[in-house]
């Protein structure tokens, strides 16, 4: 059966690039054209994204803490998160007048460039995906991790001691919990034997990795979202900002549209790690299917895969939204402990078991 | 320059922060300055006079029957409870007799206020360790025992209700029945406290073993209440001097002798059960009668020194009145349970990393405005 709905990227790419080698001659302004067509569309689904994450991690954040949450601008309350934009954009940007000035401006457009540059290979769809790279999931978790420079800038540019404390926070933190991301990532690649995303969904074709992998997978699974959320300074592993020690740690300097680009880098990051998790784990937009149960399977597929993707991905990212309303924050020496003596020894040894188990071809 | 006028030295390769006034962890304007090797903290000194008030010396020109007022504002969560060492102060001066029923209804606002006082200790130490539900569930909990309190003395925060000779107005009719609702509440909700944060994996790493407070420490510093009790210091009022009829009641010391941010924690976690227990004891047996004894119009206190102690929700509340036979106080001394148990923090502290710092005042359950007065 077809799916009801399927957005066809590549093709109206195509169309697109043909009109305009009508209109322009000259290829490299088409060139720049459509990146910069491309560059502003995904600029503008972000921003849209992060608005629906917001409201999203609000409304779960109500619903733990028997309350309503937001419920008064626009319909249920959905507009609230526009009205603090808003906000955010005529408050005074306040700059301490002993900053480094230059590394106080930088630091934002560091961390938001670093989050969205890290959307880039990901596959919302079948044949939609802004550009597929052959080395997809090294190029996220490399470029993902540029955002601890942005961080360590802004905690240093501040001339605050609170900021210089949770940006030395935020540089143990990340670099150590990149480790165990990266071994979760790698066993996926061993199974896969490509790091494109494209060839990562599609080997999923028949079963996801969660449920093909047998124990190992699902044990990288959970320590990339232990990891994960770890990479992202989000509760219980927010010790960069540790409102109640650290009164917002790397932040505590910035205001109005600046803190709006580190919150703005937060939501995407929490969208491409569970992107990320979506896809390499949970199939990306392939669609749930049951071993012969083919009327079941049609079903499946008649459902659009880019309905698929948003509802794996925002499955994960309700997960780990869930972590930050329940959990108290750990300590900064227990972080580290459970990075080095749990997750990097246990992520390891599990490789090496995916190892054998792609070299026996024990995997369904 | 510190309280004890030594000079502060900072030595090279030391990094000096100040938590507060403005932090949002100290709940209030102290000021703890703070001595780092990296995040290990080798020294803690608070500073101190943020929001004096000059309780005391504003108590000297005010009658017998206005003081009990101010002191509200001292450890404004347990009002009822500082209102009640006042009153206690004045009738043992006067001598006089409190009716059963006064006393009564005082011991259950005392342990409502207790209880209301630890639910929002509960919740704001799971907010200082970075967990934000638990305010919430506390708050719901403790919304209802305002709410008591509300109907029966018209105040939410700063309550006044007992004055020399008992208690200011005969209670509200809906009150047995009220406090009996909120009790089959708290009760029910207690254990889902314990799965929310006590037995929280992350939660137990925190606090266990964190902040030790020996025996001995904790009677040289004075640390009083359950901070002490949970090393093992037996120092409940209610049951060493009781007041108020505490010895007709049936209840627990709460101890332990861990001496940790768990065992203080969890002292207290208990001590909510205690409260229950004796509100549930005398609910069903207020005696009828007056509610408050006969008083005469301005109360003059004969000439001497008067001295009672009450169990606040947070430790040892001395109230020392020297009268000089006048209208009004000669000279008060309060002995506020948050200035000694302040002064425990550094011992504790040290050696500890910052995020421990705020476990341990967390579970000390400073309230500033009663370290400062």
């Amino acid at each position: 059966m077809k799916p009801l709905l399927e957005i066809s990227f590549s093709s109206f790419a195509a169309q697109f690039d043909k009109w305009l080698n009508g209109v322009v001659s000259n290829s490299f302004i088409v060139l720049v054209a459509e990146l910069v067509v491309t560059g502003v569309c995904l600029l503008a689904f972000l921003v849209l994204l992060c608005f629906f994450l917001g409201y999203m991690e609000r409304k779960v954040a109500g619903f733990i803490e028997i309350r309503l949450g937001p419920n008064r601008v626009g319909p249920k309350g959905s507009f609230q998160i526009v009205a603090d934009t808003v906000k955010l954009l005529f408050k005074e940007g306040i700059t301490p007048s002993s900053s480094d000035k230059f590394l106080f401006h930088l630091a934002p457009v560091i961390v938001v460039t670093a989050a969205m540059l890290a959307v880039a290979p990901i596959a919302f769809a079948s044949h939609f995906q802004v550009y597929d790279i052959s080395i997809g999931v090294l190029y996220v978790s490399s470029v993902s991790s540029v955002a601890v420079i942005g961080i360590l800038m802004a905690g240093w540019s501040s001339y605050n001691k609170y900021s210089l404390l949770g940006a030395m926070r935020s540089g143990a933190q990340i670099v150590s919990y990149e480790l165990s991301v990266g071994l979760s990532l790698i066993s996926i690649v061993i199974l896969t034997g490509s790091l494109r995303i494209s060839d990562i969904v599609m080997s999923q074709e028949n079963g996801w990795w969660l449920f093909k992998g047998h124990i190992p997978i699902l044990i990288s699974f959970v320590i990339f979202l232990i990891a994960s959320t770890a990479e992202i300074n989000r509760a219980p592993f927010d010790l960069t900002e540790a409102e109640q020690e650290l009164t917002g740690g790397y932040h505590t300097e910035y205001s109005g549209m600046k803190f709006a680009m580190f919150l703005l880098a937060e939501y995407i990051n929490l969208f491409v790690v569970s992107a990320i998790a979506a896809t390499i784990f949970l199939g990306g937009w392939m669609p749930f299917h049951l071993g012969h149960w083919h009327a079941f399977n049609s079903i499946m597929d008649w459902i659009p895969s880019s309905l698929w993707f948003m509802g794996k991905t925002l499955f994960i990212v309700f997960i780990i939204m869930q972590f930050r309303w329940t959990f108290p924050r750990l300590r900064i020496d227990q972080l580290l402990n459970l990075e080095w003596k749990y997750l990097l020894p246990i992520s390891m040894v599990n490789t090496i078991l995916v190892t054998v188990m792609a070299i026996m071809g024990w995997h369904f | 320059m510190n309280l004890l006028g030594e000079p502060e030295v900072t030595e090279e390769g030391e990094f000096v922060i100040n938590i507060g006034p403005q932090h949002p962890s100290t709940h209030g304007v102290l000021h703890l300055k703070v001595w780092l090797d990296g995040e290990t903290i080798k020294k803690v000194q608070p500073h101190l006079g943020y929001i004096h008030r000059s309780i005391e010396k504003m108590s000297e020109s005010l009658s017998y029957r206005n003081f009990i007022y101010v002191t509200s504002r001292m450890d404004y969560i347990s009002a009822h409870i500082n209102n009640q060492a006042c009153a206690l102060t004045v009738e043992k001066g006067l001598q006089v007799e409190v009716p059963a029923r006064a006393q009564v209804i005082r011991l259950l606002l005392a342990e409502l206020t207790r209880l209301g006082s630890h639910l929002l200790w509960w919740g704001c130490t799971g907010l200082d360790l970075g967990a934000v539900t638990p305010f919430f569930y506390a708050f719901r909990e403790r919304e209802a025992i305002l709410d008591v309190l509300e109907e029966t003395c018209g105040a939410r925060l700063t309550q006044n209700f007992m004055v020399p000779g008992g208690i200011m107005y005969d209670i509200h009719p809906n009150f047995q029945k009220r406090v009996k609702d909120v009790m089959v509440q708290v009760k029910s909700k207690l254990k889902e406290y314990d799965e929310l944060l006590s037995g929280n994996v992350i939660f137990q790493g925190r606090v266990k073993g964190v902040g030790y407070l020996s025996p001995e420490d904790a009677i040289s510093y004075g640390v009083t209440g359950p901070a002490a009790r949970a090393s093992g210091v037996s120092c409940d009022v209610r049951k060493w001097f009781p007041y108020d009829g505490y010895d007709k009641v049936q209840f627990e010391e709460v101890l332990d002798t861990g001496g940790d941010s768990y065992a203080r924690y969890m002292v207290r976690m208990r001590e909510m059960q205690q409260s229950i227990h004796i509100i549930e004891q005398l609910i069903d047996n207020i005696p009828e009668g007056e509610f408050q004894a006969k008083t005469k119009m301005v109360i003059k206190l004969p000439k001497g020194e008067f001295y009672q102690r009450v169990e606040t929700a947070r430790g040892e509340l001395g109230v020392f009145i020297v009268s000089d036979g006048g209208s009004s106080p000669y000279r008060i001394k309060y002995r506020s349970p948050n200035f000694s148990n302040l002064c425990a923090l550094s011992k504790m502290a040290t050696g500890a990393k910052i995020g421990d710092l705020i476990a341990i005042m967390a579970t000390l359950d400073l309230i500033i405005p009663d370290i400062d007065r």
